[in-house]
């Protein structure tokens, strides 16, 4: 009985908000027409506001110069050239860096047999061969020594604030406030107030990284400590533990495989930030991509992509596989040939200090001219192919969806605009939904960009729709189907690691610079991680309640609809809302491929000194929009859940 | 699994028997450089036209200075921080930025000028070719109204679209449109990739453009790009930013050097105070890096074997 009236009321609640939703949309357009072109705060490109000015005026009051920031520049670039000294520079007066091609490739096959398996082993060695065969050892090398940098120095950072965030709630509530913060963030932003701090070079690049790349390690080491069993927390204290005794035998220990999650997380975002790292001179691949560009080279800067998504799948199964195996002591057998093991890399490392074959790699192969011969041949074809087609998808789509919308934010007053999505987030999410929603259009009014805000506002919502429906078919499809699983996830990977700067070049071909190339290169950077999370959240329905649902015959339509969907609610909306700030950080590169509006903004203002203030509103207002979105759409999932969770 | 091991044993002694025959790292050492240049750090600014110019500059001052020269990839306005804290002594394009100047030459006293490029700097509208052979009358700006129509795209809201370049490009095209009563709409394309890309497009497959461009640009080796004439520029006509309404001044591109590079006593400063050449001479090496796919040292071998005598000059020989 009481699940009837349950589902009855369900019911009769759920079309009350959507009629209320339309009824707002219906008058939001009828008052559009009447109202349009009045308060819409229009900025032109090279107009600024006088908060911009003092923004631009006060850039030099810290920086440069600051004892302290000097020395966190003078040993984060120590630590860096050191690095790049053992792996990739010629150091020391020889001609060759300390340790080798084959001596790097021994040390990091032996660490990832030790660490991990032999499979990864044999795959790493493989990997970092196929990267030198492809002519990049050295700037392959270059980039791994950046990141392994910045990944040590944001480990230093993020697991003692993990375990901090893990142990007390109030630093929880601020840690996930300022990584909400970090994560939206476009990294243009602070590059340019970087360095005024840290001056351009490699230390900058490596704290930028950090800065980009600490906040998975944070929440998931916090994750792991909050998820350790009460029980067993309860039993060290019984027995008398101190403080850090349990912390040190139980909770890290206990949390230590998802803590390695954590830490793979940050080395993928690492990874992802060193084309834009390169802007501020960080060594490596990422300037083989940006040098690629200015040529418009799609062959070589792809080739250079590839070695990032190379170096990515190799350090991704080197940590899983570090992660999933068992914490214990090795056997005797295992303990002989780990030192065995050992006294090979020495002597690879000796070869690769003494004979030059095996310090420098060897050129004669050379895969990579011919990838990058492939690749431009092929976007040539499929530009010559398709040309003509993609222009007319991208007039329709954008006479028809973006135009629309983008005039109906744009062409009304701000406040008509402000009321109509206050009134929204309150139907949808409640108070929890409307209060920030106001308080992050009224700040977006104080930067000065409302009228860009919104252009980009509309791109945004476009493009999520297609990231989420696209993400929703995709992900669905590989959670239901192993092999499709199996074939889906490396490309899936190639698409969150090969830098978006990479595709921009076919894509322009295609679709010119509008608007809809942007939409398109943010589609393609945030479906990889939409698809991911859906896969897993259809994954993790039990298995029982499938068969149930099979067994009294429903069509695979029905299942997916009405069981597999519902139960993996709340990863779909960990996906949306995911989807939706992936999108939100590609605003800036959408600015550089014709979307202007706020990426233009924030772009000029990285370059433009007189622009600087402006630029840094602009990169203010993503965030806000970020922020706002992600409360709203929260907010609703909550209110969702709550209707149906607490009435069963 | 235990087959793989006894391979990865054979695989290293293989390699032990191989290697020991090899060549010895240090026993081709090349000789230490004739005069006392040490090193200094070149910014490389993102348009291949720069990138020519450090090839040639530091393929002469590694090869006959023996000086180590650093290349450091840097936006144009980013590079003048690099002159206070020492990451950048040598700019070898510099396009006006007279606030720049000002405070880092004139009020931070760190960096001092080094003469000019003898490179002219043209900043522009131009159409694709197709376009002028077709309205020969296209190129007067006073026609530009006559025309707009076929410039509408999806992004300039029912007016013609002038595309505009890279936000670190100096611009006056929002001022402009709006104080020649032009019926355009700017719309930014955000890149230098972007602009060739889209006049590529437009010449091959004759479709309409009117973008912001400009000269020396290894692309005009490529396509022939027709400048549009606006009212001719006269000193002062673009003092007040809001009010422009005429053409782009011409610019004599130049250099500048930090204070501490001028100071060294280098060798390498004279060849960086002596260096000039054309529009052409920059041209025919960015085209080698650009199109022929060359590396910036051959590139810069290449034309240095052809004009020894220019290169004498700038090295006082």
């Amino acid at each position: 009985m009481a699940a009837i009236t349950s589902n009855v009321e369900v019911e009769v609640r759920r079309p009350r908000r959507s009629v209320v939703v339309g009824v707002l949309l219906v008058v939001w357009v009828a008052a559009y027409f009447v109202l349009r072109g009045i308060d819409t705060l229009v900025l032109g490109g090279q107009d600024t506001t006088a908060l911009h000015r003092w923004l631009t005026g006060h850039r030099d009051d810290v920086g440069q110069g600051n004892v302290f920031f000097d020395a966190i520049r003078a040993v984060v670039d120590q630590f860096v050239v050191l690095l790049q000294d053992a792996i990739s520079q010629p150091s020391f007066d020889r001609p060759v860096p300390v340790i080798g091609w084959l001596g790097v490739i021994a040390i990091a096959a032996y660490c990832a047999w030790a660490f991990g398996n032999w499979k990864v082993a044999v795959l790493t060695a493989a990997g970092l061969g196929f990267v030198g065969l492809q002519g990049l050892w050295q700037e392959s090398m270059d980039t791994l020594a950046l990141t392994i940098a910045a990944v040590l120095l944001s480990l230093l950072v993020a697991i003692p604030l993990g375990i901090w965030a893990g142990l007390s709630n109030r630093a929880f509530k601020v840690a996930t406030l300022v990584l909400d913060l970090m994560q939206t963030l476009p990294t243009f932003v602070y590059l340019a107030p970087l360095t005024l701090f840290f001056a351009i070079g490699p230390a900058a690049a490596t704290i930028a990284t950090l800065i980009y790349a600490a906040p998975p390690a944070v929440r998931l080491t916090a994750h792991a400590i909050r998820s350790v069993p009460a029980e067993s927390v309860e039993a060290a204290r019984s027995l008398g533990s101190t403080g850090g005794q349990t912390l040190l035998k139980v909770l890290l220990p206990m949390s230590r495989s998802t803590v390695v999650v954590g830490i793979n997380q940050t080395i993928m975002a690492a990874l992802s930030m060193v084309t834009v790292a390169a802007l501020i001179d960080a060594p490596g691949l990422g300037q083989t991509v940006l040098k690629a560009l200015q040529t418009l080279d799609v062959g070589v800067a792809f080739n250079a992509g590839l070695a990032i998504v190379v170096l990515a799948i190799v350090l991704d199964r080197v940590t899983t596989a570090a992660g999933d195996r068992p914490w214990r002591t090795a056997s005797l057998k295992r303990k002989v040939l780990l030192g065995a093991g050992a006294v090979a890399v020495l002597v690879a490392i000796w070869f690769s200090r003494t004979y030059v074959w095996a310090a420098e790699f060897p050129s004669g192969v050379n895969v990579g001219s011919r990838i990058a011969v492939v690749t431009t041949d092929l976007t040539n074809w499929v530009q010559d192919v398709f040309g003509g087609f993609t222009y007319g998808v991208r007039d329709v789509v954008t006479n028809a969806l973006l135009n629309p919308l983008e005039g109906l934010l744009t062409g009304s007053p701000w406040w008509l605009v402000s009321v109509v999505v206050v009134a929204l987030a309150f139907v949808l999410g409640g108070w929890r939904g409307a209060v920030p929603a106001a308080v992050c259009l009224g700040l977006l009014v104080a930067t000065g960009v409302w009228h860009d805000s919104m252009v980009t506002l509309a791109s945004t919502l476009l493009a999520t729709v297609v990231v989420v429906a696209v993400g929703l078919t995709l992900g669905v499809w590989a959670g239901r189907n192993r092999r499709v699983d199996t074939w889906i996830r490396p490309v899936l990977d190639a698409g969150q690691t090969m830098p978006p700067f990479v595709y921009l070049v076919p894509f322009l071909a295609l679709f010119g610079t509008s608007r809809f190339t942007a939409i398109a290169a943010a589609v393609v950077f945030a479906v990889p991680v939409t698809t991911k999370i859906v896969a897993d959240g259809i994954k993790a329905v039990p298995v029982a309640t499938v068969e149930a649902a099979n067994s009294v015959g429903s069509s695979s339509w029905q299942v997916i609809s009405k069981v597999q969907l519902p139960v993996a609610r709340r990863a779909i909306t960990l996906a949306v809302n995911q989807g939706l700030i992936y999108v939100l950080s590609m605003v800036v590169v959408g600015g550089l491929v014709g979307a202007g509006a706020l990426g233009y903004d924030v772009a000029a203002g990285f370059a433009q000194s007189e622009l600087y203030g402006k630029g840094l509103a602009a990169g203010l207002a993503i965030v806000l929009l970020g922020v706002m979105l992600d409360r709203v759409t929260q907010a609703a999932a909550r209110r969702t859940h709550n209707y149906e969770g607490d009435k069963r | 699994m235990k087959k793989l091991r006894y391979a990865g044993v054979l695989t290293a002694v293989a390699l032990a028997v191989a290697g020991c025959g090899g060549q010895k790292v240090g026993a081709d050492k090349p000789a230490a450089g004739g005069k006392e240049c040490g090193s200094f750090n070149l910014t490389v600014s993102p348009w291949v036209g720069y990138e020519a110019n450090a090839a040639v500059v530091s393929y002469v001052a590694t090869k006959d200075l023996g000086c180590k020269v650093t290349k450091k990839n840097l936006a144009e306005q980013v590079a003048w921080q690099g002159f206070a804290t020492g990451e950048v002594d040598v700019n070898l394009e510099n396009w006006g930025h007279e606030d720049l100047k000002k405070k880092y030459i004139d009020t931070d006293k760190v960096a001092v000028e080094a003469g000019s490029t003898g490179v002219k700097g043209v900043i522009g509208w131009y159409v694709p070719p197709w376009m002028a052979a077709k309205y020969p009358d296209i190129t007067d700006w006073k026609n530009l109204n006559k025309y707009a129509a076929l410039f509408k795209t999806s992004e300039s809201g029912g007016k013609g679209q002038l595309l505009d370049g890279d936000p670190s490009y100096v611009t006056n095209d929002e001022a402009l449109v709006k104080n020649l009563s032009l019926n355009y709409k700017v719309v930014q394309s955000g890149s230098e990739t972007a602009l060739i890309q889209a006049f590529r497009d437009a010449e091959k497959n004759k479709k309409p453009l009117l973008a912001y461009f400009y000269e020396p640009q290894w692309f005009f080796n490529e396509v022939k790009l027709v400048k549009i004439n606006l009212p001719a520029y006269k000193p002062g006509c673009d003092a007040i930013p809001a009010k422009v309404a005429c053409d782009y001044p011409p610019y004599d591109l130049d250099k500048i050097v930090s204070k501490k590079f001028a100071d060294s006593g280098s060798p390498a400063y004279d060849l960086v105070k002596n260096f000039k050449w054309t529009n052409e001479d920059q041209n025919t090496v960015a085209r080698m890096i650009a199109v022929d796919k060359l590396t910036p040292d051959q590139a810069a071998e290449k034309w240095v074997d052809a004009n020894q005598s220019k290169v004498n000059a700038w090295l006082g020989k």
